[in-house]
């Protein structure tokens, strides 16, 4: 069983687009929303739920006001800058705690308790294209790469136990913690990037990340005719780091209006170009 | 007055919106401008500043005297993060993963921790024009990166309340826009007509209330597909002002594609600009959309 990862670096390039096309056109997969923090997949895909469960995040502080005398202790300690005062009583503000225990640890009352904390949700369903596993991630929560890395685990085990040959990730955009969550181990990842100056700019940096993690990448050029010289200068610039341009997908508006309908491929040029990079996809991942 | 200029869904855009408006503004009145998508800072190929000053931005990382260590385990069981875990009966970091909150160091019963500054990105600052203009870069490979954005924000203090402060903030509704977009006067939200763009418009909605902070959209390539009906309606039955659109052009793409700044190029998105200034500056002298 193999993991496919789309990546993009800069957010709005198409992944999720991308993504939704290589569900309609991969046979034998499991389908993973990994953009934990907005995840769009199910838009388009349009899933039946299976099983939703509770994601709980790390514990996090609370402070009971019977006991606390107010000796800033936790103030002190905590690097997050979490803890306040009303009045002589820490209060913890809730978004700033990253969960970590120290004050809980410290405090020399024993006023501070850790509470569970449910971070979001992870849910299991069923597409027209296959079996699907995504989440939804509380706004404002820590542990989005904890969330991708359990959505991942689910859907591997959803494929062991259908037999499906490959996983599809759609992943969330940026390099840090769920990027990196999202790429460790992948058998191969799809970089969907733009000819804007923004998009080359980026695309440098994932495919950075890309290599620190030894994952092998492919890179597909999505509205590759707003700006044909810079497709080109993207292209050379891949051929220099040795990665294949696996396609170079035209602006379409067939596919905003496809999206809109709630549909996850259109017939037009750019959803001909998509068939293309999935076969060849699939042809370098033996899938 | 601080303003950040967020999103939920990615490349809806943020910068471009940001990059615009700072440029109208400081026409007007001083505007610092500060990108804080560190993962991905963009707005500097737009804006073209000359940097000036650049620190590095770094975390304590425990690192254990092997000499000291016996392997008792008590580090292990502190961490929250298993950035600490002992493996014999030697402790072991995985500095990639440690949030840097000390509880390894602080309760290690042998004193065989201690903490080193280890590098995670870094904050430049410089000018563009009239802009005073400072971006944060986190590091290839670093998963930490809501210090650099703190970072970044950290020099939103140093201006005084007659200056505009812009902040290009990441997408997302996670903890790296929180730190991005806490402590705003006001949130403009940039969303596009389409379904992705409205689901991810409503959870950045949440956040920003659920933060407490305003809010008004800014509707970005208007007119590309029909669902800019959609947009109004959850915004009209939200009772979030809608302070701009903008409308889809190939023009507008390719001056955004090439690193433009539309307001020096096309005098009606100038104009549109100016009035989403007014716009802003309005709901804030309003007291924003809070009902």
């Amino acid at each position: 069983m193999k993991e496919l990862l789309v990546v993009s670096g800069k957010g709005g390039t198409g992944k999720t687009t991308i993504a939704a096309a290589l569900a309609v056109l991969t046979q034998d997969k499991v389908i993973a929303d990994c953009d934990v923090d907005a995840a769009d997949l199910w838009l388009v895909l349009h899933p039946a739920s299976i099983r939703k469960d509770a994601f709980r995040g790390l514990d996090k502080a609370i402070v009971d006001r019977n006991k606390c005398i107010g000796c800033g202790l936790c103030f002190e300690v905590c690097r997050f800058d979490a803890v306040g005062f009303e009045g002589q009583i820490a209060v913890i503000n809730r978004d700033s705690c990253e969960g970590c225990g120290v004050c809980f640890r410290c405090c020399p009352q024993k006023a501070i308790e850790m509470k569970e904390n449910i971070a979001g949700h992870v849910m299991e369903s069923q597409t027209k294209y296959g079996y699907m596993v995504h989440a939804q991630l509380g706004v404002g929560e820590e542990n989005s790469g904890r969330l991708v890395a359990e959505v991942r685990k689910r859907a591997r085990e959803a494929a062991e136990r259908l037999d499906a040959r490959c996983v599809i990730i759609d992943g969330p955009p940026g390099i840090g913690c769920p990027v990196i969550s999202a790429v460790t181990g992948v058998d191969m990842a799809l970089v969907v990037t733009e000819p804007t100056v923004a998009g080359r700019h980026d695309l440098e940096r994932i495919l950075d990340l890309l290599s620190h993690f030894k994952v092998p990448a492919v890179v597909c050029v999505n509205k590759s005719d707003l700006d044909e010289g810079r497709s080109l200068e993207i292209a050379q610039y891949c051929a220099s780091r040795c990665v294949e341009v696996v396609g170079e997908i035209p602006f379409d508006e067939d596919v905003p209006r496809t999206l809109a309908q709630g549909q996850a491929l259109g017939t037009g040029q750019a959803a001909r170009e998509m068939r293309r990079v999935a076969d060849r996809v699939h042809s370098l991942m033996a899938i | 007055m601080i303003i950040s200029i967020a999103s939920g869904k990615g490349g809806t855009g943020k910068t471009t919106i940001a990059t615009n408006l700072a440029q109208v503004i400081s026409t007007e009145m001083d505007t610092w401008f500060l990108d804080c998508d560190v993962e991905a800072p963009n707005a500097h190929l737009f804006l073209t500043p000359q940097i000036d000053k650049t620190q590095d931005v770094s975390l304590l990382i425990p690192e254990v005297d092997d000499s000291k260590c016996d392997g008792c385990g008590v580090c292990d069981e502190v961490c929250a993060f298993n950035a600490i875990v002992v493996l014999g009966d030697k402790a072991m970091v995985f500095p990639e993963i440690c949030h840097s909150c000390g509880g390894c160091s602080r309760c290690c019963p042998k004193k065989a921790i201690s903490e080193t500054p280890v590098r995670i990105g870094q904050v430049e600052a410089g000018r563009a024009g009239d802009i005073r203009f400072f971006r944060g870069v986190s590091d290839v490979g670093v998963a930490v990166v809501t210090p650099v954005v703190k970072a970044v924000k950290n020099k939103a203090r140093l201006a005084d309340e007659n200056t505009a402060v812009l902040i290009d903030a990441p997408p997302g509704t996670g903890c790296p826009v929180v730190a991005a977009v806490s402590g705003s006067d006001y949130c403009v939200l940039v969303t596009e007509p389409t379904p992705f763009g409205l689901n991810d418009l409503k959870l950045a909605v949440q956040l920003v209330r659920h933060m407490g902070i305003d809010c008004g959209v800014v509707i970005n390539r208007c007119g590309l597909t029909g669902s800019e009906s959609d947009v109004d309606a959850y915004c009209e039955s939200e009772g979030i002002p809608i302070l701009a659109r903008i409308p889809f052009d190939r023009r507008y793409a390719g001056c955004y594609a090439r690193g433009g700044i539309w307001v020096n190029e096309f005098p009606e998105l100038h104009n549109a600009f100016n009035a989403l200034w007014a716009s802003i500056t309005a709901e804030l002298a309003a007291g924003g959309s809070a009902q």
